[in-house]
């Protein structure tokens, strides 16, 4: 078999995964024969396409062989069908007035992240039906046991079809609310992906790729919806500097420290241009003000040129409309930068009391962080060994294992 | 269609201390939720206080022992219920949402499928 065609067969199914399967679901209405047959019809490439060449548009090969897949096992077990309850799917396929092209991956989407579904099903269902993740990636990426995932997945499609969680894009009055669970799970499987919680990797690539491309799908079939034009606005300008975060000898490289020039100047242009779409609406979305942070940094050249005045108004904002301790911390970080450690030390203090930080890895490492930078050595040695006990990430680990050696050389003397 | 039992859940206290025009509010709020819902409403009753309730489960010594309360001791006690026909989860979801007890924070319904033994 050619590597041409693995990697044709590779590419198919990171991009066209989504409409192949959501094609083929429309006609099943049952997720797993839906599964089924999307498998195979990769599969069935793999070993057509070498006799054949590739063709022309791989996505409407793969649904039609995935869709004739399908139609024959419909026929031959017609009658058995019949007694199994199916997805609720419309027949009819929203117009254009509504502003959406569906080409059921919206569907798809909806479906996975409805909020009647827990927040780890609505994650799994996501990546293992609409990034085509296997389930063992899905249970690596989350830590548990394949089994574990295997049968987290299948109670979700079980729940989908007893409740009747219906295969549809929301109507208007409940459209608002569901892309805003989307986007929660986008974000969430992101930020996973950007620091692994646990491991040997600080990255995890497939969970930030997977993460961009929903972005980027939901944006490309809901193009006037300003939630997502922010999120896939924040994503790419935060995944613009994925490649400058570690040394090249895997050391964490801190924002400070990162090559500014190694920065995807690609993807910060393309970001800063949907926020400037996604600003234009007053009050901004809650990604909106995330972005602008993130842009912030993109566009300073250096590290020192830093608009440190800018980023505490830009959380002061986000403050008002969605407090929360964790962008309080980062506005303390940020105060800190701009005033002085001192200053940063004192805007910390009052959330060292907050219960829901108690176990938080990067309030220790801020604090310890300021108190280094203010030669108390005996309280930073003390941060340092707290935030130690508190991160699971060895890149992590390795950095501030190294900055409690630094600090503790000068307690000696 | 599937049938939804619609559970209504919350704070007796709280129900008994409406005021009249409260109640008043209350009980149009119900009477929309039933226009709107119209034929789809299979069936639906407000329930007396669970102090009113009688609970039967086995003793230790296997006879069947009768107590005063309901089965489940919580602040949030059930206090009403609506079976439903729908096509979906979403529209008995947009139906619930016009319930009052949906509105107010100390009650909240719970849907369920009915199991189809058809």
């Amino acid at each position: 078999m050619s590597a041409a065609v693995v990697a044709a067969v590779a590419q198919a199914h990171r991009r066209d995964w989504a409409r192949v399967f959501a094609s083929t679901v429309h006609l099943t209405r049952d997720l797993d024969l839906a599964e089924e047959c999307a498998q195979d019809a990769y599969v069935q490439a793999l070993r057509t396409w070498p006799r054949t060449g590739i063709p022309d548009q791989p996505a409407g090969w793969l649904t039609t062989v995935a869709r004739n897949r399908a139609l024959d096992v419909l026929r031959r077990e017609s009658v058995l069908r019949k007694a199994l309850p199916l997805l609720v799917a419309d027949e009819s396929v929203p117009g254009p007035d509504d502003g959406l092209v569906d080409d059921g991956r919206l569907r798809l989407v909806f479906t996975c992240c409805h909020p009647a579904l827990s927040r780890d099903a609505q994650v799994a269902l996501t990546l293992r039906l609409v990034c085509g993740l296997s389930t063992a990636e899905v249970a690596r990426a989350f830590l548990v046991q394949e089994t574990t995932m295997a049968a987290r997945i299948t109670r979700a499609k079980k729940k989908i079809v007893t409740a009747r969680i219906p295969y549809r894009v929301p109507s208007p009055d409940q459209l608002a609310e569901r892309v805003s669970a989307v986007l929660e799970v986008v974000y969430l499987i992101f930020t996973t992906g950007h620091t692994a919680p646990v491991g040997a990797e600080l990255v995890r690539a497939d969970l930030a790729d997977s993460a961009v491309g929903l972005a980027r799908m939901l944006h490309l079939l809901m193009p006037g919806d300003v939630e997502i034009r922010a999120l896939l606005a924040l994503l790419l300008l935060v995944d613009a500097r994925r490649h400058t975060r570690l040394s090249a000898n895997g050391k964490l490289l801190l924002l400070s420290e990162q090559d500014r020039t190694r920065w995807d100047a690609r993807l910060i242009s393309e970001g800063v241009g949907l926020l400037t779409g996604a600003l234009r609406r007053q009050p901004p979305t809650r990604y909106a003000v995330e972005a602008a942070i993130a842009a912030v940094h993109a566009e300073a050249p250096t590290w020192q040129d830093t608009a440190w005045p800018e980023i505490v108004a830009l959380y002061d904002v986000l403050l008002k409309h969605w407090p929360s301790p964790v962008a309080e911390l980062n506005r303390a970080v940020a105060i800190g930068f701009r005033d002085g450690p001192l200053a940063g030390l004192d805007a910390l203090t009052p959330l060292l009391a907050d219960p829901t930080l108690a176990t938080y890895s990067y309030l220790s490492a801020a604090r310890a962080d300021f108190l280094r930078r203010l030669q108390r050595w005996p309280a930073a040695t003390a941060a340092y060994e707290e935030a130690l006990t508190l991160t699971d990430n060895d890149v992590e680990r390795a950095f501030l294992t190294e900055r409690l050696g630094e600090v503790r050389s000068h307690l000696s003397t | 269609m599937t049938k939804y039992m619609i559970l209504i859940y919350g704070d007796a206290q709280e129900w008994d201390a409406m005021s009249t025009t409260q109640e008043q509010a209350h009980h149009a709020a119900h009477a929309a939720f039933r226009a709107k819902a119209g034929a789809q409403v299979i069936g639906g009753e407000e329930l007396e206080l669970s102090t009113m309730a009688t609970t039967l489960r086995m003793a230790t010594d296997d006879r069947v022992s009768t107590t005063d309360g309901p089965f489940l001791e919580a602040k949030e006690a059930l206090g009403g219920y609506y079976l439903v026909e729908a096509a979906d989860l979403d529209e008995v979801i947009a139906l619930a949402s016009l319930l009052p007890e949906v509105h107010a924070g100390h009650s909240g319904v719970e849907i369920r499928p009915v199991v189809d033994h058809g």
